[in-house]
């Protein structure tokens, strides 16, 4: 059994069927990649283990337990989804790094945020930055970190290296190496040619359906 | 005291100033004629109607009646505010919820002190002034929270998924739109007597009661409005944002 499992799950918006059937078990652990071209729906594949969307068919369960049996909250504290170009929320780097600890109702740790911001090379001063000054880069680096400080059980990333310059993308890619020796279970979505190249456990995605 | 002169005759004359802004409008290309002439017939129609009901009313002074002419002002200025929410997804009951709360709180304080006797002749254009101001306020709160969720979209679904709570994923927007809904109430309060004489106070003055009388029911008023914007924003914001959610706590699409 693994911690994620995916059983006849298809997803609509409307006339538009996005995910046809699909079936998929992830092991504790694994690091899988899903590659495809873009609009194979494998973004939408990510939102729905995410639950940020919900099937239209089909069950999704996470340790053996269907998705719709949790809370959600607590079940996107779990299994947490990092956006492609995320835009970051409110207004310094502070508040979306303090989220997190809003959520989980403790008080904000300043040495654990900042063991975090030198993984990604950013300095503690990094925290006063007003949102609207951060490159594409460095707003991902952030939105990563946002993801990691109560670490998950499944880690999903969207396209996150996506238009990111070279120094950046080297950052992020050490980092989830990083994650992955956490025994985080990593789901990776991406159309880069180096990390489909690197990829333990690759998947392609073809028009809504997985290719076996 | 001072006679009041407007009667039939002076009030047809006065029509030219409509015919101000019609002139306006067609010159100008507004395209407003009709909603003008709508509106002009829609008050006068309305006004007249009122003029004679609360006439009746007033010489009746039945308890019951009273408090079914209040609950018709409530209601429709709930339906109007409601009408201003743009969300699809929207309740009128929540709508009607938060104007007769924050309506029947302030009354029920203000008569409390002793300011107010339950009369209709005290009530009932009491309660229609506190309900509208009501009404925009919680117009304005559902404008705003609108276009924030339209506008803040990504940032919401960013907290949602890193497992916050649906309060928690939109209370930034929550608190703008109530800020927002009661923010014209501070304003013309900072503004009174400086800019405008508000219309409880030019009412008194005009009926001849002394300017200095005349103010105290003034200030009342303004403290009645700050209640119930303050509470009609509040309750409005915070029963319409969930409608923005389904029951899996997942940001619905807007149409």
């Amino acid at each position: 059994m693994g911690i994620i499992e995916l059983q006849n799950v298809s997803y609509a918006d409307g006339d538009q069927t996005i995910i046809h059937h699909v079936d998929l078990s992830v092991t504790a652990g694994d690091f899988l990649t899903i590659s495809g071209p873009s609009g194979c729906g494998k973004s939408t594949l990510l939102k729905l283990i995410a639950s940020l969307i919900s099937p239209t068919s089909g069950t999704i369960s996470f340790n053996g337990k269907n998705q719709n049996d949790y809370d959600y909250p607590t079940y996107r504290q779990q299994v947490s989804y990092c956006f492609q170009q995320p835009t970051l929320f409110d207004t310094s780097v502070l508040d979306n790094l303090s989220l997190p600890f809003q959520i989980r109702g403790v008080p904000f740790d300043e040495n654990k945020i900042s063991a975090l911001l030198q993984l990604v090379d950013l300095p503690l001063t990094f925290l006063d930055k007003k949102i609207i000054d951060l490159s594409g880069g460095e707003k991902q680096r952030v939105a990563l970190i946002r993801n990691l400080v109560f670490p998950p059980q499944v880690l999903l990333l969207d396209e996150v290296t996506v238009g990111l310059d070279t120094r950046s993308k080297t950052i992020v890619q050490a980092l989830i190496k990083n994650v992955q020796h956490q025994a985080t279970t990593l789901i990776q979505v991406t159309h880069d040619e180096t990390e489909i190249a690197a990829a333990a456990h690759l998947i392609e995605m073809r028009q809504g359906a997985l290719q076996k | 005291m001072s006679q009041l002169l407007v009667n039939n005759v002076t009030l047809v004359f006065a029509f030219a100033l409509v015919l101000v802004a019609m002139l306006i409008s067609y010159r100008e290309k507004l395209g407003l004629n009709k909603d003008i002439l709508l509106s002009i017939f829609r008050a006068i129609v309305q006004l007249t109607l009122i003029g004679y009901v609360l006439k009746y009313i007033f010489k009746i002074n039945n308890t019951f009646l009273t408090i079914l002419m209040c609950l018709f002002i409530i209601f429709n200025a709930a339906w109007n505010a409601y009408k201003r929410n743009p969300n699809s997804n929207r309740n009128y009951w929540e709508t009607f919820a938060a104007l007769f709360i924050s309506t029947t709180i302030t009354l029920g304080i203000i008569m409390l002190t002793g300011s107010l006797k339950f009369i209709p002749s005290q009530v009932i254009p009491i309660t229609g002034m506190i309900a509208s101001n009501s009404m925009v306020a919680v117009g304005l709160c559902y404008r705003n929270l609108h276009s924030q969720f339209r506008d803040q979209r990504q940032q919401i679904l960013e907290k949602l998924a890193l497992g916050a709570p649906i309060k928690l994923a939109a209370i930034t927007i929550l608190r703008e739109s109530i800020k927002t809904a009661m923010q014209p109430t501070i304003d013309s309060a900072k503004t009174m007597g400086l800019v405008s004489l508000p219309g409880m106070m030019s009412g008194l003055i005009f009926a001849g009661v002394d300017p200095v009388s005349a103010i105290r029911y003034q200030i009342l008023v303004t403290f009645m409005l700050l209640s119930t914007t303050s509470l009609g924003a509040i309750i409005a914001g915070y029963l319409a944002y969930r409608r923005y959610f389904n029951d899996r706590q997942q940001l619905l699409d807007q149409n």
